[in-house]
């Protein structure tokens, strides 16, 4: 467990200091299309040579290095107690050595913990699987994406929202709209629809996980994201907000079975700064 | 960043009449740092300017927790980008008044509670660039005191800064203008558009 751990605390300095090269690659595409002299342009270009100062002094990319968020899929005899613990430990050392910004704090107290750990954070989720590989996933989930996400529940009248796909869309499409530059665009985008509304939450956090260029296995779903995807660079809100042609580099839906009466859609909103990674044991 | 005009803090009334939403700026001199617990403090306790350690008038206050790392030679940058503004609209247009900022300094910009703020006090607000983290720090090129770190931790402690071409684009002007409703008002008639197809 401690080279585990050690392992842990790699893949944390990795995620916190680089991007995932295929949303490096969806921001140097953007550049391009935006107009000369204009704010987009000068803020894509200022967010590119960050990425490789970041990547290149091993500092991390934004000074929110958020909610670490984990999807650990362990096969069968390992302890989920024991990996949850490893976590644990991984997380305090990360955060000195990173270092990660302490982002942990009581509610009651208003009292930092100062190394990221406490009542439910970081975020652990553990699944069995019958293979023999223990895969760890790790997102850094900035507060400020975090913030502008929404739970919907249709169907919304005033969106003229139904309980069909098509109705997913336009809560996709609201939440940005209402989201502008504030959680700093161009998005991606991970969209949960099911019965419940915690179990749609997590459904979309899981979408986030996603590789850009991962089509949908359900055919109606890789239509809905691709459409879903160019109306969302309609709507013009643009880099950060500033306007422009791109407010989004990827959609992602992941789909449960919902209850007659019920159709809940989460729509999680992650910043440019997407940080996610792997560690395979 | 192209044809940006270059600040110097502390700012006068004249600097910032000047600005226009969309102006492109390179900001230099002495900045504070103050995000959610800094608002509430100088709002709900309205400490007497003695009691800050640094002189606020006609400086910029940043959104910002950095990442800050202690070493032997005192605190340094690690990582230093904007937070997300709007949760200080509540308080803003007092800290503004009360203090005599001429800027305010963050992403996603303020509502109209500010907006007013800026028209009145003769302050703009100045948008950075979101999550460039590494790159804002290493525009910062001192560090010249701290307050409230004990009290706030690090990342919601004030800290005072020196920077240097630090990029920042004007999106809410002191002639009551602001760029963000713009876009907000036309996004949102797309999302008309869109919604009925």
């Amino acid at each position: 467990m401690l080279k585990l751990r050690d392992g842990i605390v790699e893949l944390y300095k990795k995620v916190a200091t680089s991007l995932p090269p295929d949303v490096e690659e969806a921001l140097k595409t953007v550049f391009p299309g935006e107009a000369e002299g204009s704010a987009a342009r000068s803020s894509i270009s200022i967010i590119l040579e960050n990425i490789r100062i970041a990547r290149e002094t091993v500092r991390p990319v934004c000074q929110d290095t958020g909610v670490p968020v984990f999807f650990v899929r362990v096969p069968v005899g390992l302890s989920h107690m024991e990996l949850q613990n490893t976590i644990i430990d991984a997380t305090r050392i990360a955060t000195e050595k990173v270092p990660l910004r302490p982002n942990a704090v009581d509610p009651v107290t208003e009292t930092n913990s100062g190394d990221n750990t406490g009542a439910g954070f970081p975020v652990m989720y553990f699944e069995e699987t019958s293979g023999s590989t223990l895969t760890i996933d790790l997102m850094l989930k900035g507060a400020g994406s975090e913030n502008v996400g929404q739970i919907y529940k249709l169907p919304i009248g005033e969106l003229n929202a139904q309980r069909d796909l098509d109705g997913v869309r336009k809560c996709v499409i609201d939440a940005v709209q209402k989201a502008q530059g504030k959680g700093c665009p161009p998005y991606i985008i991970g969209v949960g629809i099911g019965a419940s509304k915690d179990q749609v939450t997590r459904l979309a956090k899981g979408q986030l996980m996603r590789k850009l260029n991962d089509t949908n296995k359900i055919p109606e779903l890789a239509e809905l994201e691709s459409r879903t995807l160019n109306d969302l660079n309609e709507l013009g809100i643009g880099t950060l907000g500033f306007g422009g042609g791109i407010t989004a580099l990827g959609v992602k839906i992941g789909v449960n079975h919902r209850h007659p009466a019920s159709y809940f859609v989460d729509v999680s909103i992650n910043c440019w700064a997407t940080r996610r990674g792997r560690l395979i044991w | 960043m192209v044809k940006s005009v270059s600040l110097h803090a502390p700012l006068s009334a004249g600097d910032i009449s000047a600005l226009h939403a969309g102006d492109l700026v390179l900001l230099n001199g002495r900045i504070v740092t103050g995000r959610d617990r800094v608002h509430k403090y100088l709002v709900e306790k309205r400490p007497p300017k003695e009691e800050i350690p640094f002189d606020l008038s006609g400086t910029i206050l940043y959104h910002c927790g950095p990442v800050m790392k202690k070493t032997d030679s005192g605190y340094k940058v690690v990582a230093a980008g904007p937070t997300t503004s709007i949760r200080v609209e509540l308080y803003e247009a007092d800290v503004i008044s009360l203090y005599g900022l001429r800027g305010v300094m963050g992403k996603g910009g303020m509502g109209d509670n500010t907006l007013k703020a800026l028209s009145e006090h003769g302050c703009v607000y100045f948008h950075s660039i979101g999550g460039a983290a590494a790159y804002l720090a290493d525009r910062i090129t001192n560090v010249l005191g701290v307050w409230k770190l004990d009290e706030f931790g690090s990342t919601e402690a004030m800290w005072h800064f020196e920077i240097k071409d630090f990029p920042a684009i004007v999106t809410m002007d002191a002639h009551g203008k602001t760029l963000h409703k713009e876009i907000e008002e036309r996004s949102f008639s797309k999302l008309q558009e869109l919604i009925k197809k």
